[in-house]
Order: C-alpha cells, then structure tokens, then sequence
C-alpha cells in the first residue's frame, strides 16, 4: 500500500466517542496563528 | 512518498517541535521529540513504515494518526 | 501536557510578536492603544530594524505583525518587509489604508508572505469616523477595494468592539464578505489614548453577552486574535488559546527598540529592555527579569476560588492594569461581576510611560467627548 493509503485506512477505523481523551492523546495539535492574545 | 512541504519551517522544542507552514500559516505542535525524528526521516524516499520503525509497536496507531494530520494540514506533502 | 501548558513557562523564542515601527500616524484615533501620532527621534535606523529581523531569523520567530502608529508612513517601510520575508519571518501588518493605492495593492496581491490588516471600528462611516476621525472610513474601505481588485487574497478587516459599534456585528461580516476579507473583532483595552476613552467607550455587560453569542455562532469564520478569552467564562471557549502570550509566546518591540511585554502594556511596570543593548533582542527574551516572572505558575491570587478561573485566567494584565487593578485579581469586565465590585475600592489608574499624540489636533480628527482640540493640521512626519 502507498503511504497515501495507509494512512486513508487509519483514518476510517479511528473512532472517538470521548473528545477530551482524544484530544490528549493526539499527538499533534493545531493551533491559529492567531490564537493567541498579545498581537493585534 | 511523503515529505515535509519545502514552505514548512520546523523549530524543535524541549516538549516536542513546532512546524510553521509559510504559505497556509498554519502553525502546529509536535508532542513527541520522537514523532519529530520520524517526521525529518520522511524524505521523499523513505515510506512512513519505514520511518516509524524506531517507534514501538503499540505506540505506532498514534503516529500514524498524527502524520495523518500533517498531510491533512498540508504540513507533509 | 496540552500545549497551552507548555506555552504558559514561555518558549525560548517567541512565535510571533508585535513590532510597532513608527509612533507617527496621520490619524489620532480616540482610543489609540500606542499613543501614536509624532514621531519619536529616537526611532531604530533601517540599518538596526534590519538587524533585529536577522535576529529574528536566528530565533526561528514565524512572523511579525507589524503596526505602529501608521507603519506604512515610514520611508523603508517596503524595504524591511522585503528584507523580512526574504529572511524567512513572515509580515501581517496593520495599517488605516492610507498607502494602500492599487499599484501597491497590486505588489501585494504578488507576494506569498506578507499579510494586510486594515484597522476599522464603524460599519458605518458615522460610528467610524467618531473614534477615526473624518474621512477616515472612505481611506479603509478604498484601501480594501484596491486590494479586492488586485486580486489580494485574505486581507483582514480588523475592529475594535466599542459600545457604539457592538450593534453592527452583522454588518461588519457582510461588510468583509463583500470585500472578500475576514473580519477580526478585538478586545478594547484602557491602553494608551485608551485610558481616556475607556468609562464611554467599553462595551457593556449585555454587550458583552451579545458580542460573546455572536462570536460562538460564527465560529472559525471570525477571528479574535484570542483577545475575548475573558469572555469564556460565559460558557464554553472560543476559538483560540485562550490564553495571555504576554512574554511568553509573542512580545512587543516599539519604534525605539523597547520590549514590552504586549502592546497593549507599554508601561515600565511591562519593560523587558531594550533591543539596542549588548545582548539584542534574544538576550531580552530570553533573561529579561519581567519575563522570568511572567513565566512563573500563575496562583490565580483573588480569582482562584471562581470556577471559571480556568476558562477566563483572570482576563487581561493590560486591562488590569491600566483600571488601577491589582494583577492578581479579577479583570475590569470580568463578566461575573467581581471587576465592577473591584473597581469601586481601585487605586488610580497608572498613566502610560510614553504620549507620542499629536499635539493641538488633526485636521478633522475625532473630537472627544471631554476634550477639545484646537483645530490645526499636523504632519505625522
């Protein structure tokens, strides 16, 4: 398989019924550029 | 084969990394020093399982669901 | 550990920062959070701005956003934005339009990292002009239109939520749709002419519940530069860190090489150093004693018993600040009530370091409500 495709597969089997415990697991997290207070 | 996108700046960090895609402005966390190393070993020529093999075998489902996320944010091309 | 966990014991470089380039402007907006209309002689050189990009660059800092004052009134302003993005720091910069012809637009429209914010607090020439000054909503929305017809993609409309304008939230979304820009609703703060303004201008507390609403039905489409995250003890968070970066994840550089802890904070009590000392810009961030204390585990002091201590985080140190309220203690608006409370028993409000306002007035600048001016014109330069 491409990676393209193992990745597609990862993606149809994961599940989260608990968004929190997710969110804590993930190991990577997005975040805004401009999300955060002190620019303007 | 996946590789960071040339418009990505990585900037490693005590806790794990952070990468700025220039042209998105998309900014985002890497948790693990370790997803880091695999993330740099994705070179165009080297496919993700290859590059996970350092990563134990349990642990393996959660890096790839994070380099899902990177291709998805445009972070790997 | 979340990543907002890691944010709050500071980084060793910031991710982005302010960099206010200039104090002149050719408006003098009522509630200017700098101060700005002259300029300072002290301004850094093209040659010192430069370095201090470089050590951006060095820091791996991703980008600046650049203001002032006016920024664009500075005669290099295109050289250090070209010398930024050809440096790996990219450039969003906030401007009241007043340079922003087509052929300038069209320049932008061409680049790849370089970013406009044009400032506008009316959706209406009549609310805008009030705080802006005459003339002043037509220069924004003609800035807008050059660059909707360069082809500029994702310019941002950028407001500051008043009592008067909190009304037109609606239209200030159809008003950036129209353009094809996003709209990005911010926090008033008492800074700088602030201070002034703040008992007519600050929304009141049904506004805040109504600014707070719209923003959770608009979502991502919205931006809010994170400055409402007083606003998340209503219910659930907005968008955003919900969090101060102040001196741990962003900074202010001033016209003359001051670092700030914020923009919104330019006090000595927020000074972290200054740029033009030995070590530069990176030896301030990273060994600035004000920074070390801003880094430190924050107790909450006052508000740590309030069960919406975790989502507000005691608001903004700004805010606190400039209302003569203690840091460790709830913000001016906390929206359950406890600023109002600790206002009444408030010490005098610190004025701000510095005034670079334009003496006398501007030539149909906006007459505040207390003060007079006496009409004369003025060069921002």
């Amino acid at each position: 398989m491409s990676d393209t495709e193992v990745l597609q597969v990862v993606e149809a089997t994961v599940e989260s019924t608990d968004v929190e415990l997710v969110e804590e697991d993930l190991l990577v997290e997005d975040v805004s550029i401009d999300g955060m207070c002190g620019v303007y | 084969m996946l590789s960071l996108h040339p418009q990505v700046s990585v900037r490693p960090e005590p806790f794990g990394a952070l990468l700025y895609h220039f042209g998105t402005r998309r900014l985002s966390f890497l948790k693990d020093r370790r997803l880091l190393d695999v993330v740099q070993r994705l070179d165009g020529s080297t496919s993700v399982e290859d590059a996970l093999t350092a990563v134990p075998e349990k642990e393996r489902p959660a890096f790839r669901r994070a380099l899902s996320t990177l291709e998805e944010t445009g972070m790997l091309a | 550990m979340k990543l907002v966990e890691h944010f709050k014991a500071g980084l060793d470089a910031p991710i982005c920062l302010t960099w206010e380039l200039t104090y002149a402007c050719n408006l003098a907006c009522l509630h200017c959070l700098s101060s700005s209309g002259r300029r300072d002689p002290r301004e850094l050189s093209t040659a010192e701005a430069k370095a201090v990009i470089d050590e951006l660059q060095r820091m791996q800092v991703f980008y600046v956003n650049i203001g002032g004052g006016e920024p664009t009134v500075r005669s290099d302003f295109w050289e250090l934005v070209d010398y930024a993005t050809a440096h790996q720091v990219g450039v969003k910069f906030s401007t009241n339009g007043v340079r922003i012809d087509a052929e300038v637009a069209a320049r932008l429209a061409a680049s790849d990292y370089v970013d406009v914010q044009v400032s506008l607090d009316g959706a209406t020439a009549e609310v805008n002009d009030a705080v802006r000054g005459a003339g002043s909503y037509d220069m924004a929305l003609r800035a807008l239109g050059h660059l909707r017809d360069a082809g500029f993609r994702d310019a941002k409309i950028s407001v500051v939520c008043t009592r008067h304008n909190i009304g037109q939230l609606d239209a200030f979304k159809a008003l950036a749709d129209s353009f094809g820009a996003t709209l990005r609703l911010t926090r008033l703060r008492p800074s700088g002419r602030g201070a002034d303004v703040w008992d007519d201008l600050h929304p009141l507390p049904h506004q805040q519940k109504e600014l707070y609403d719209w923003l959770v039905a608009h979502g991502e489409d919205v931006l809010t530069g994170d400055s409402f995250f007083h606003l998340s003890a209503f219910g659930s968070s907005l968008p955003g860190l919900n969090l101060c970066g102040a001196g741990r994840v962003v900074c202010l550089i001033d016209p003359v090489g001051d670092v700030y802890a914020c923009p919104f904070a330019i006090h000595d009590e927020f000074l972290a150093g200054n740029v033009r000392s030995p070590g530069g810009f990176a030896s301030v961030w990273r060994d600035s004693e004000l920074f070390a204390t801003l880094r430190e585990p924050q107790s909450g002091g006052a508000c740590a018993s309030c069960s919406f201590y975790d989502s507000c985080q005691g608001g903004c140190m700004a805010a606190k600040f400039f209302t003569g309220l203690p840091l460790d203690g709830p913000d001016p608006e906390c929206v359950q009530g406890y600023g109002e409370l600790a206002l009444v028993g408030a010490g005098a409000a610190p004025k701000p370091s510095g005034d670079h306002s334009h003496r006398g007035g501007v030539r149909g600048g906006p007459v505040p409500v207390t003060i007079g001016t006496r009409p004369c014109v003025e060069s921002p330069v």
